[in-house]
């Protein structure tokens, strides 16, 4: 390695967002509702909608149910650590940015191989797309960066850059090691330590043990629950009544939908034909949403109270 | 004066570099209208146009604007002067073509080349045709491939002054992204050697020069190549290894993860086989240490032990017991899963004439879609499905079919070797294209997503190539659009892939195309037999014998009544048509076709003495008749009336 000290893991994670940090980014703790990817988490698909500027960055353990490999594939997970940037709009230098983010964590990139390679993003389900790169370090992918041009359908104010570090890789890269279980967590512990537990018992359940029927059910609940607060906040007319509207808990639900579809899936449960129409009504749900929230955010940012003394 | 245009950009996707630099190179031709020379260059950061010989301004030109009359009034004639900003006396009283007026020619000062440029180059740029584009800084704002970082922008020296989305031009340039400067002036001549300074090379030939000079011989692929080419700006090759360990996996894997997945070069043993070694071009200038050498055989490793763990794990299952889960694999919406396809494709090559071997091929060829190796390496579908077939114990030709059932995947491509494995490949192919016409997804323009073109080229060069007698035309089941479309790839394919002309093609085709073997020697004869002195000279009879059948348009009489003929040139026709025809059954293509031409100097006798359209009705249907038998028995070979003859060219 180039470097004198090899970061653990916690370490990667805190210089990163120190890094950030320096950089006008709001440092936000993970999203508590399961996503497969810190996109869906509300910081970056709600905040990349309309016009206010905004610079987040955040860890987002991401599920994905099908990756789950019961702790035995050394690169495979049920559930990784995304450190998700956020920066909108882009600035001009983004990329001499994240250059500067690899160095901050000891790459000293003098003597290893960067490439920016052509890989587009779609989202299906979120109604969201972009274009942009994956970061290949010496022949391993490291980043996914992608300049958003939709959310929930809807074309971006200001185009945010996307940066999405895989923690688990980035990690292994700079400590030399073959198995992301082998990674450093910090001196003394492994990842194996911390979450080998959680791909096993997460992987029994989503490929063995989940109840099917009762996911269908919890889906359907939530699936209810969102499309019921959307249409009610197609009724709501007064602006105070739909500035204080909870879209937010509503595209909790729609998160929820995501999730089981997704276990579901990893299940065997979801034929071909389904899953069009599944990914199409929660792609319904999140477009809704997306579209209400713009609406309630252009409302501005004042208090009813205030808003009414003008 | 010279132009230098370099449109700094984010990294440009590889395969999209070609275009836009035939679109900046026609579009900047086309707007200087003037110059000497023109020549683009590109690496991924950016689009470089250089142009020599220009002119600093159009040319004057001169337009002429028409007054009044001659006689008009003073007052009137004044004031037209005026308006085009001159006196009286500077007008001139011509005529119009018509009437004397007066008039003024008006001289337009050309514009500077400078002031072309600052004002069309921005539109100009931002109209470079990229496959998805993206808009920036926000919604309505411009769109290009990536956003542009910066703009050279010089003529003779001089900032040509422009500006896209906050990026104005100027005279600086930027280097490789961590070896050269991030920005520096350039001037016309300083251009690329400043870049070499600051590690960039612009010639994509010197880069791909510098990708080839390694010394480890590798197996050079020349798309992969491009793409490395493209994606560097100071490549620098290196060699790595891997565990010999990993060469028991097959190595259409291993090949795969390398060329894919890495873009790595694979390396072979004097012998032919996979080296366990590796070439990979990196964007720097080496390796000294070994870091990025080390990093590349890690992820390698991981990749090779990730493709182990698919083979293992797909192993536990057999492909006979993989079947029924075909259910759950929808092969298109309309069309249902993968196991109708399946049961689809087993019928279909029973009806081709598949054996046993083939049949069972058929049964198992898909079910190597469910597997996780399958899943992971998807463009390996088919060949994973062969590896498996031949590890769990299924007889080599099966195995050899499933292998080779999505060949040819181009028209380079070759066709399966077995004959188990071209069939499968037709039944296969011709399912998706039976299927996809009969619910609609029919390919129009440049839209084909199911790929029903290389599809239908494929079954074409399988029938033809494999010399199988199928009878075409009842497999595509009396669809119009299908044999429309399919006939469409017949024509391409014997004009693109096989070099034979148009006018043969379609001469040929005309007269039947159920057996694609027997059209393709007809073909042959054709060629061979056109430059011959006689031949175009029949064919051009045979054109007119066609209009005549056509202008009267009676039915002619079964049998030519030898009684009504006319002694000498009909009858010499006559007799001449019927020597030629003789010994038809005992002849090759070539053969026919030489005896055709052979009656040249009796038809063009006939037509030089004889009047088709006799006054006699019995004798007119009679000759009629005669043209048309004749026509009728030549036209089994190909349609000579479609061959366009030399006299027409020259028209």
């Amino acid at each position: 390695m180039s470097i004198l000290k090899v970061p653990t893991f916690q370490e990667n994670v805190l210089r990163l967002k120190q890094y950030w940090g320096e950089r006008g980014c709001i440092i936000q703790e993970p999203y508590d509702v399961e996503v497969g990817a810190g996109t869906s988490c509300p910081e970056t698909f709600l905040r990349a909608l309309g016009p206010n500027p905004y610079r987040t960055c955040y860890v987002q353990p991401s599920r994905r149910p099908a990756d789950g490999r019961y702790g035995d594939n050394p690169n495979r997970l049920y559930k990784h650590m995304q450190l998700q940037v956020i920066l909108k709009p882009t600035p001009a230098d983004v990329i001499e940015q994240y250059m500067g983010s690899l160095e901050a964590i000891g790459i000293d990139l003098r003597k290893h191989d960067l490439k920016l390679e052509e890989d587009n993003w779609e989202n299906p389900s979120l109604g969201a797309w972009g274009v942009g790169w994956q970061v290949m370090l010496d022949g391993m992918e490291i980043t996914q960066f992608t300049y958003f041009q939709q959310c929930g359908g809807i074309d971006l104010d200001l185009v945010p850059a996307e940066i999405t570090y895989g923690l688990e890789r980035l990690t292994a890269f700079l400590q030399g090691v073959d198995s992301v279980y082998d990674i450093e967590w910090t001196p003394g512990v492994k990842y194996r330590d911390v979450r080998y537990t959680d791909e096993l018992q997460y992987s029994v359940y989503n490929f063995e043990t989940a109840h099917v029927p009762t996911l269908w059910k919890l889906f359907e609940i939530h699936e209810g629950e969102a499309r019921r607060l959307l249409d009610l906040y197609k009724e709501t007319e007064a602006p105070a009544e739909k500035h204080r509207f909870p879209l937010l808990p509503t595209y909790d639900h729609v998160l929820k939908c995501s999730n089981l579809f997704n276990t579901l899936d990893a299940r065997g449960a979801v034929s071909v034909t389904e899953r069009v129409g599944l990914i199409g009504r929660i792609r319904k749900l999140a477009v809704g949403v997306a579209e209400a929230w713009v609406e309630q955010q252009s409302l501005g940012q004042q208090s009813p109270a205030q808003q009414e003394a003008a | 004066m010279n132009l230098l245009l370099e449109i700094g950009c984010e990294e440009i996707p590889d395969w999209m570099l070609a275009d836009a630099l035939d679109y900046l190179k026609t579009a900047i031709a086309y707007l200087l209208k003037q110059h000497e020379s023109i020549r683009t260059d590109a690496t991924a950061r950016r689009l470089t146009v250089r142009a020599e010989g220009l002119i600093e301004r159009e040319p004057d030109t001169e337009e002429r604007v028409w007054g009044p009359g001659k006689s008009a009034p003073v007052a009137a004639v004044e004031g037209f002067a005026k308006k085009q900003g001159v006196t009286a006396d500077q007008l001139q009283l011509i005529s119009d073509g018509k009437t004397e007026k007066y008039s003024y020619l008006r001289k337009i000062s050309g514009r500077p080349t400078v002031d072309i440029l600052a004002g069309a180059l921005p539109q100009l740029i931002l109209k470079t045709p990229f496959p998805k584009t993206m808009y920036w800084p926000g919604k309505g704002g411009p769109r290009f491939i990536r956003p542009i970082r910066w703009i050279v922008a010089l003529l003779d020296g001089k900032v040509i002054p422009f500006e896209i989305t906050g990026v104005n031009s100027g005279n600086e340039s930027s280097g490789h992204r961590k070896l050269g400067a991030s920005r520096f002036p350039v001037t016309y001549d300083t251009y690329e050697q400043k870049l070499r300074d600051n590690f960039v090379i612009l010639s994509a030939a010197e880069r791909r020069k510098r990708i080839r000079a390694v010394p480890t011989k590798y197996v050079c692929d020349n798309p992969l190549l491009d793409t490395l080419v493209n994606l560097t700006e100071w490549p620098t090759p290196i060699t790595g290894s891997f565990d010999t360990e990993f060469l028991t996996l097959p190595k259409e894997v291993l090949m795969t993860v390398m060329r894919f997945h890495q873009k790595y070069f694979s390396v072979a043993t004097p012998d032919g086989n996979l080296a366990p070694q590796f070439v990979a071009v990196t964007n720097t200038d080496g390796d000294p240490e070994g870091l990025i050498r080390h990093g590349n055989e890690r992820v390698l490793r991981a990749r090779f032990n990730d493709a182990r763990f698919f083979w293992d794990a797909d192993q536990k299952r057999k492909l006979a017991d993989r079947v029924q889960d075909l259910a759950q694999v929808t092969f298109q919406a309309k069309l249902g899963s993968y196991l109708e396809k399946t049961e689809r494709i087993e019928a279909l090559t029973k009806e081709l004439g598949g054996d046993a071997d083939a049949q069972r091929a058929a049964h198992l060829c898909k079910t190597d879609l469910t597997t996780e190796l399958v899943k992971e390496f998807t463009e390996l579908q088919g060949v994973i499905g062969g590896l498996y077939a031949r590890a769990q114990g299924e007889p080599e030709a099966v195995a050899t079919a499933i292998y080779e059932h999505y060949k040819p995947v181009s028209m380079e491509d070759s066709i399966p070797a077995t004959q188990a494995g071209q069939l499968l490949s037709i039944a296969d192919k011709l399912d998706t294209l039976r299927g996809c016409f009969k619910v609609g997804l029919i390919p129009s323009g440049s839209k084909d997503p199911f790929a029903l073109r290389r599809a239908g080229q494929g079954i074409v060069k399988i029938i033809i190539e494999g010399k199988l007698r199928l009878p075409v035309r009842s497999l595509l089941q009396g669809d119009a659009q299908l044999e429309e479309f399919f006939l469409d790839r017949v024509r391409n394919y014997f004009r693109e892939l096989r070099g034979f002309a148009y006018d043969e093609v379609n001469a040929v085709l005309a007269s039947g195309w159920d057996d694609l073997v027997d059209a393709e020697e007809r073909l042959e004869a054709v060629r061979e037999v056109r430059p011959t002195e006689n031949f175009e000279p029949v064919a051009a009879a045979f054109k007119r014998v066609k209009n005549i059948l056509k202008q009267n348009a009676i039915t002619p009489s079964s049998s030519i009544n030898e009684s009504l003929l006319e002694p000498g040139p009909e009858t010499a026709l006559h007799l001449a048509a019927q020597r030629a025809t003789a010994r038809f059954g005992a002849f090759s293509y070539r053969e026919k076709l030489q005896s055709i031409a052979d009656i040249r100097p009796e038809i063009d006798l006939f037509f030089d003495k004889v009047l088709v359209n006799a006054p006699d009705p019995a004798v007119r249907q009679n000759r009629l008749t005669l043209l048309h038998t004749m026509l009728a028995e030549f036209s089994t070979i190909a349609d000579f009336s479609e061959i366009v003859t030399s006299s027409q060219e020259n028209k």
